[in-house]
């Protein structure tokens, strides 16, 4: 089966994930002192024992009840969220950083519907999920029974495919089959609706092992006469550039993919969910292209020749105008799903199969390396041209580039950072140093408000139970994201959950009024938050340590204690309200056209 | 730090603020290739700038034969906002599954990215665009006013077509064929007064001994 559903590509083992880990044995001898399968729901959750499942987060309700039931007898850690929102971005975030599948629950109806956010934002980030939603009795469906949603027809367009569990004695096998789909190829979220009647129903068989569908065979290695093809245009490109998309990340490919761009000697640039298959301190980085990315990113991608492109799918906030990008260049395009190559940005170069196996084979292929001297030293020349370096003038507010610079500062370089959606998170990934990958979680393609705290607790579980209870879990925010999620930090407190939450706190729903600002001539229509609550006052009164910080002298020492605090805390930060986010590319312009300051829109 | 809670109201809103940006040379003072791509990514002669042509394509899809899976297929097209003609679904020889048959137009890349997607779908089998030469068929039921029984009679026959219900007021024919050949023969009974039509769309196979679709599951 895949080599990308569980963490150790060597396996062909589909099941091995935890069965190796020790606080938990799930070796074949552990079987017999396992309660035997009874009912539909137990069946569900031996298949996931079996798929080496640690944990799963969700709400309770009447139609999953005999889920949760069968999950009271399982090694399974649940944790009950606030919102089951927060419970599919806890799954996403979770399964980002341990490498697999995340698993969460749901009841029918408004559960179910309430899981629609985090399933449509694991889709676009292609992030592998496994939702598990109860439905009402099989002979109520299509009767507008209570809490009845046709769970089935709202969410097959938002996953990779979705099951309605059909009986008892196979209800197992789908969950299983459903599992091993969202982590195999190219990765996304699945759903089993599970009618009350299938998961109370009696069943008198064990699952059987978690096995993709057998209509699901995505290719993994290249053509080899297109390699070849693809080797010669490497070695005569003359401004060759690596694009590494988050596929890269998800194919576990990152190491091969910095050995060959450094042996080769290419400058890289990433996309957003991209960040961290390349060491941004590495010289031949540039960080990452798109709307709001660096502007030697930019720069680079505009004037290159060959574009090699690694596991991306061309978003338009990366692309910008789609007749001005990348408009020199031929693109060689690796990618697991044959969809994406020339979806938006025709391939002359295409190559499908697994990011790490392709590389591989351009590598094998190559004869010599492309001479690329001239076109390292221009992108380096735009390196010094375009810093990064914001203003922080004594009479302006609190900076918060600052604050972001001062938390990478204070912690390792395995610390993994979400955010929520707007400026902050764009100041969180411009102004952090990210070295590894699976350390930056986010919501790109969706742009979900609110993903940051949930995907906080997803991540420290994930990295609790991977054994590095020492690794920070550092959540920026804004303050209209923050508000949207804080429920969650109820279960961070219960919990007892070692994250510390950043609150770039300006007032405004930021990104919104920085467009107003620059496109609808300041009018501040429904952008302004002064009315937000006093975070670090809220924070304690769910239990979590609050800070508040108004000024440059007081971020050192709030950083400091809110990261030694072994659990949940805030730290309200009040910032500049008026900072902007730059470079900005605006929509649909030309990434090279990057605009600097507001006048420059 | 939690100390300074004096709430201020000359807070700093941004209102007015302009803040300095980033430095570098600006837009304009920045070299730009004069290079250019069309709306479906395709690098163009920034001079001629014209767009694909269209066309049709017919698809034959080989799919599991399970509930949902029509729904599945109607979805992606309208989602992905594909321009479908016809789209028709059946049994095959075998139980298990089934046969979708779509006549999309699209420019090229589009019919490529129909197909890909398509193929992406948990319960498709195997896609295949099928050639020119292929048999494609399709049934057209015209209900006309049963003044003229005998000339409607003649003029079905002349499309290799027949009634196939008559009463005093009204005459049902049918017709079988290729696109063109129930058109004009729509166009045809047009005089006789038309009360109702159904059509169904393009059913094809492959033409010869070709099979229609590439693989069939091993098994
Ligand atoms: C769920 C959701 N609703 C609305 C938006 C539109 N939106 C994008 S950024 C933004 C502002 C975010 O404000 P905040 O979280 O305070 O972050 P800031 O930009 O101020 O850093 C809004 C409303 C969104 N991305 N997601």
């Amino acid at each position: 089966m895949s080599e990308r559903a569980t963490p150790t590509p060597e396996t062909d083992d589909p099941t091995h994930g935890a069965a190796d880990t020790e606080e938990q044995p799930r070796t074949d001898d552990a079987d017999d002192e396992r309660p035997p399968v009874t009912t539909g729901a137990s069946s569900v959750v031996r298949a996931l024992e079996a798929a080496g499942v640690e944990a799963a987060f969700g709400v309770q309700g009447g139609a999953i009840m005999p889920v949760y039931d069968a999950l009271y007898d399982s090694p399974i850690r649940h944790v009950m969220m606030a919102h089951e929102q927060g419970a599919s971005h806890a799954a996403d975030a979770y399964g980002v950083v341990k490498g697999e599948p995340g698993v969460c629950l749901a009841t029918s109806g408004p559960g179910a519907t309430n899981l629609v956010t985090g399933i449509a934002d694991a889709n676009m980030d292609s992030d592998a999920v496994l939702a598990l939603t109860g439905q009402v009795p099989s002979d109520m469906v299509g009767s507008d029974a209570f809490q009845e949603t046709d769970t089935i027809g709202v969410t097959a367009p938002i996953t990779k495919h979705n099951y309605f569990a059909g009986d008892a004695d196979t209800v197992g096998d789908t969950v299983g089959e459903a599992f091993a789909l969202a982590g195999m190829g190219r990765p996304g979220p699945t759903l089993v609706d599970l009618p009350k009647d299938v998961t109370q129903g009696e069943a008198g068989r064990e699952p059987g092992p978690a096995r993709p569908p057998k209509t699901y065979n995505p290719q993994m290695e290249a053509d080899e006469q297109d390699v070849k093809v693809a080797a010669r245009a490497i070695e005569n490109a003359e401004k060759p550039l690596l694009l590494f998309g988050g596929g890269v990340i998800k194919a576990n490919a990152s190491k091969t993919a910095r050995a060959f761009a450094i042996d080769h000697g290419i400058p890289v640039v990433t996309t957003m969910p991209g960040i961290g298959s390349f060491p941004e301190d590495h010289e031949l980085c540039l960080s990452w292209a798109g709307m709001h990315g660096t502007g030697y990113a930019n720069m680079a991608i505009t004037h290159t020749d060959l574009l090699i492109a690694v596991g991306t799918r061309f978003d338009d906030r990366l692309t910008g105008g789609i007749d001005s990008f990348a408009p020199e260049a031929e693109v060689l395009h690796i990618d697991i799903d044959p969809a994406e190559i020339s979806k938006n940005i025709h391939a002359d170069y295409p190559l499908v199969g697994d990011a790490g196996r392709v590389i591989d084979q351009v590598d094998t292929a190559m004869e010599h390396s492309p001479d690329a001297r001239e076109w390292r030293e221009q992108c380096g020349q735009w390196k010094e041209e375009y810093p990064m370096d914001y203003a922080a003038p004594s009479d302006e507010p609190l900076k918060p580039q600052f604050v972001v610079e001062a938390f990478d500062e204070a912690t390792a370089d395995d610390t993994i950072v979400t955010t929520g959606v707007g400026q902050h998170q764009m100041w969180a990934s411009q102004y952090w140093t990210y070295r590894e990958p699976r350390t930056w979680v986010s919501s790109h393609g969706l742009g979900t408000m609110g993903y940051g705290l949930p995907a906080a607790i997803g991540a420290r579980l994930a990295a609790d139970q991977m054994g590095q209870e020492d690794r920070s879990v550092v959540c920026f925010d804004g303050d209209g994201s923050f508000l949207m999620t804080m429920q969650e930090l109820s279960v961070a407190v219960r919990e007892n959950m070692d994250i510390t939450v950043a609150v770039l706190n300006n007032e405004y729903i930021g990104m919104v009024r920085q467009w107003q600002d620059a496109f609808y001539e300041g009018r501040h229509m429904a952008a302004e938050y002064n009315w937000c609550p006093e975070f670090d006052r809220l924070a304690e009164a769910f239990g979590a340590r609050g800070w508040r910080v108004d000024d440059y002298d007081q971020v050192v020492d709030a950083v400091s204690e809110a990261l030694a605090y072994d659990g949940p805390s805030v730290i309200d930060f009040h910032v500049d309200p008026g900072e902007n986010v730059y470079p900005m590319v605006a929509s649909g312009a030309p990434n090279g056209k990057f605009a600097l300051s507001e006048d420059q829109l | 730090m939690s100390s300074d809670r004096t709430t201020e109201t000359e807070s700093n809103t941004a209102e007015n603020v302009h803040r300095t940006g980033l430095k570098g040379p600006g837009p304009d003072e920045r070299p730009h290739p004069q290079g250019r791509r069309n709306s479906q990514g395709i690098r163009i002669d920034p001079e001629v700038e014209a767009e694909p042509d269209t066309r049709e394509a017919v698809l034959s899809a080989l799919v599991l034969n399970e509930p949902g899976v029509l729904a599945r297929a109607s979805g992606l097209f309208a989602r992905r906002q594909f321009n479908i003609e016809s789209l028709t679904v059946g049994t095959t020889q075998s139980e298990e599954y089934s046969r979708i048959t779509l006549v999309i137009r699209e420019p090229e890349p589009g019919i490529e990215q129909a197909k890909k997607q398509l193929e992406k779908l948990v319960p498709v089998i195997s896609v295949t665009e099928l050639t020119d030469e292929a048999v494609r068929r399709e049934l057209a039921l015209i209900k006309i006013e049963g003044e003229h029984p005998d000339q409607i009679a003649a003029v079905a026959e002349m499309y290799d077509g027949r009634v196939v219900d008559a009463c005093a007021d009204a005459i049902t024919v049918e017709v079988t064929g290729p696109k063109n050949t129930i058109e004009n023969a729509l166009d045809t009974f047009e005089r006789f007064g038309v009360r109702e039509i159904v059509r169904t769309g393009t059913a094809a196979l492959e033409a010869g001994a070709n099979a229609t679709a590439k693989h069939w599951p091993d098994e």
